[in-house]
């Protein structure tokens, strides 16, 4: 019970109240007085991930359940089918419009998928594009407090399943909710990763520090991804589509006057692979892709120019 | 617990005093971008979480150092276009961890004022000592960082006890006198300022700071299109333009570097901004100047005519002897 006279003394000390961040894992420093980056393609990259996941119907929601998971008493048909439904159809549609407007994208992909879904798989492996990890399945969530042991048979067996069902090294990981543990980016340092898009907090990559080595912190929008404006916030397909193009218009403004930026777009078959969400993620592409100075490319290609430029 | 916090009486927006702002104009418009520090590892508060998963709350804390590391300067660099200077709703550790942005504001004859240390330490359950040692930290950090005696408060994270208010006033007159802690953007019940009913009997006013027009409001509660939340400005400002062609109105656009500054959200803050400074009646300024200017020529003329409505209303007259004791 709280005591109701006054709060323990720690509550007014303040241990990390001094320059920089509380915490270790990276250095304080505004994106405005970095050193800028310049691509050689072009000014303002568009990075569009496509995350491929599972969903499991008898999910265990330990110890949260996942966004966008089975919400009804079991067998929750409705949600494990409309999930299944991306990975089924709407993945063909979103390739369809990747590559009508010569989009290079990423796959981010729930390692249990490459077991349900070998066809996929090969199908993904054929066209050679970045696959990046993306935990077992999204009922599989690495937390703060997990054994790290449990955590470490979890990172390896996703990575290693991933590189073996698609003959790549790689190199990314996304969290499954973008939510890991204090161990997360050690142990995925120690398994080859090389970067991970969970953080939130920057519009160019960055080192983040782990005790097995750096990582690259590749910045993937939470706040432009189809489920967080559509699902989450319930805002129109006409809105999603507005708020993208008013992002590609400042990012190019300001990769203009302060060098290189990414519009990093993180979207899902099951959301936008609908049929009357389709129309919108193209009308965006048109938008996009029309402007002189933007280019697409994948993760790992941004990288190397950000690491380059440190040099 | 009490039914009404006793901060002030009724006071209907009909037949008050007329207000007039500097040089005829009939709306004091107002910016107050917080800037906040959270902490990844807050102690527990027993009465309110701080992140919805255990640490490390990646998605919450990442967002939130989005606004200082990025959104910042897309923010100052928007207001300075328009000739707004920023009244700071500030985390003040912020002054420790960040001193770069602290600099940058300053530079800008930008105001800063409490909103306690960090964003993830919450008034509840604090004692009176306490509550009062945080804000007395709080306005002691502004002032060995800018060299500003802290005239205003917004408690961190919307979070007080029933003293906060009282406590704020005294410990800033116990630092600088009446130049300090003389108003609070804490209360939502008015379009113009109004006397506030502390124990001290200070003078001490409420500035109109909007929680419907404050973007996290509007963008995580409400859950608002950014191209609405732009109308919902200009919409706000046109009513409050209106009326203050009979009696001055107060318009304030509460911030965050981590909402209003994303890409995809700009734009329809930068147009509603280009609207509202685009009216020749508008006085542009900061919570302090407007809480000065009130309590220099309204705050006596405002307390009266309470006063004579709790009279006029023809009941029990108790709250106007109530009203005159407290200000005696």
């Amino acid at each position: 019970m709280p005591d109701f006279s006054e709060l323990d003394p720690a509550h007014l000390q303040y241990p990390q109240r001094q320059y920089g961040m509380d915490h270790d894992h990276y250095d304080w420093q505004m994106l405005s007085q970095r050193k800028p980056v310049q691509w050689p393609q072009g000014k303002l990259a568009l990075w569009v991930n496509v995350s491929l996941q599972f969903f499991p119907l008898n999910q265990r929601g330990k110890p949260f359940p996942p966004a966008a998971g089975m919400t009804m008493p079991y067998p929750d048909l409705r949600h494990f089918s409309l999930r299944d439904y991306g990975n089924r159809v709407g993945i063909f549609r979103i390739l369809r419009a990747l590559d009508r407007y010569k989009v290079r994208p990423t796959f981010a992909v729930n390692a249990e998928l490459a077991e349900r879904a070998p066809y996929l798989l090969h199908l993904l492996r054929e066209r050679g594009d970045e696959i990046i990890a993306h935990g077992w399945n999204m009922d599989s969530p690495h937390y703060g407090g997990q054994p790290v042991e449990m955590e470490r048979e979890l990172v390896e067996r996703s990575i290693d399943t991933l590189r073996e069902a698609t003959g790549q090294a790689v190199r990314g990981w996304l969290s499954p909710g973008k939510i890991h543990s204090e161990n997360t980016p050690a142990l995925l340092a120690q398994r080859g990763i090389e970067y991970f898009c969970d953080w939130v907090n920057d519009d160019m990559p960055y080192r983040f520090r782990t005790a097995s080595g750096d990582l690259w912190a590749m910045p993937l929008s939470t706040e432009l991804e189809d489920q967080f404006i559509l699902r989450n916030n319930l805002h129109s397909e006409r809105s999603y589509a507005e708020q993208l193009e008013d992002a590609c218009d400042l990012l190019l403004a300001e990769s203009r006057e302060q060098g290189g930026r990414i519009l990093a777009l993180n979207i899902h078959p099951w959301m936008l692979g609908q049929p009357h969400r389709i129309g919108y993620l193209e009308r965006v592409l048109a938008y996009v892709s029309d402007k002189a100075e933007v280019f697409s490319a994948p993760a790992t290609e941004l990288l190397q120019h950000c690491a380059a430029a440190e040099a | 617990m009490k039914s009404d916090p006793g901060f002030y009486d009724y006071w209907p927006y009909h037949q008050r005093p007329q207000i007039q702002w500097p040089n005829g104009a009939k709306l004091a418009f107002w910016v107050a971008p917080n800037i906040e520090f959270y902490e990844l590892q807050p102690p527990a508060n027993p009465y309110r979480k701080a992140w919805p998963q255990p640490a490390p709350a990646v998605p919450g804390y990442s967002i939130r150092d989005y606004g200082n590391r990025v959104g910042h300067v897309r923010q100052m660099a928007l207001l300075e276009k328009y000739g707004v200077r920023g009244s700071v709703s500030l985390s003040t550790a912020l002054c420790e961890h960040h001193p770069e942005i602290i600099a940058m504001c300053a530079e800008r004859n930008w105001e800063f004022f409490s909103h306690g240390i960090y964003n993830t330490r919450y008034t509840y359950g604090m004692s009176d000592e306490q509550e009062r040692d945080m804000i007395r930290d709080s306005i002691e950090t502004i002032h060995r960082h800018t060299g500003q005696k802290c005239a205003g408060y917004l408690a961190p994270a919307l979070s007080h006890s029933e003293r906060t208010l009282d406590h704020f006033a005294e410990v800033g007159s116990e630092l600088f006198g009446d130049e300090a802690g003389f108003y609070t953007c804490d209360l939502f019940h008015d379009d113009q300022p109004t006397p506030i009913r502390l124990r001290n009997g200070k003078r001490f006013v409420s500035v109109p700071y909007s929680l419907e027009m404050n973007d996290t409001i509007a963008y995580v509660v409400n859950k608002v299109e950014p191209r609405r939340y732009g109308q919902m400005l200009k919409d706000n400002f046109d009513r409050l333009y209106l009326e203050g062609a009979e009696s001055g109105t107060v318009m304030c656009i509460p911030t965050h570097n981590y909402q209003v500054s994303c890409p995809h959200r700009l734009r329809a803050f930068e147009e509603a901004l280009e609207y509202i400074t685009g009216h020749p009646d508008v006085w542009v300024t900061t919570g302090r100047e407007i809480a000065e200017y009130y309590l220099q020529h309204y705050f006596d003329v405002a307390r009266t005519d309470i006063a004579s409505k709790q009279v006029q209303a023809g009941f029990d007259n108790t709250g106007a002897k109530t009203e005159a004791q407290g200000h005696a």
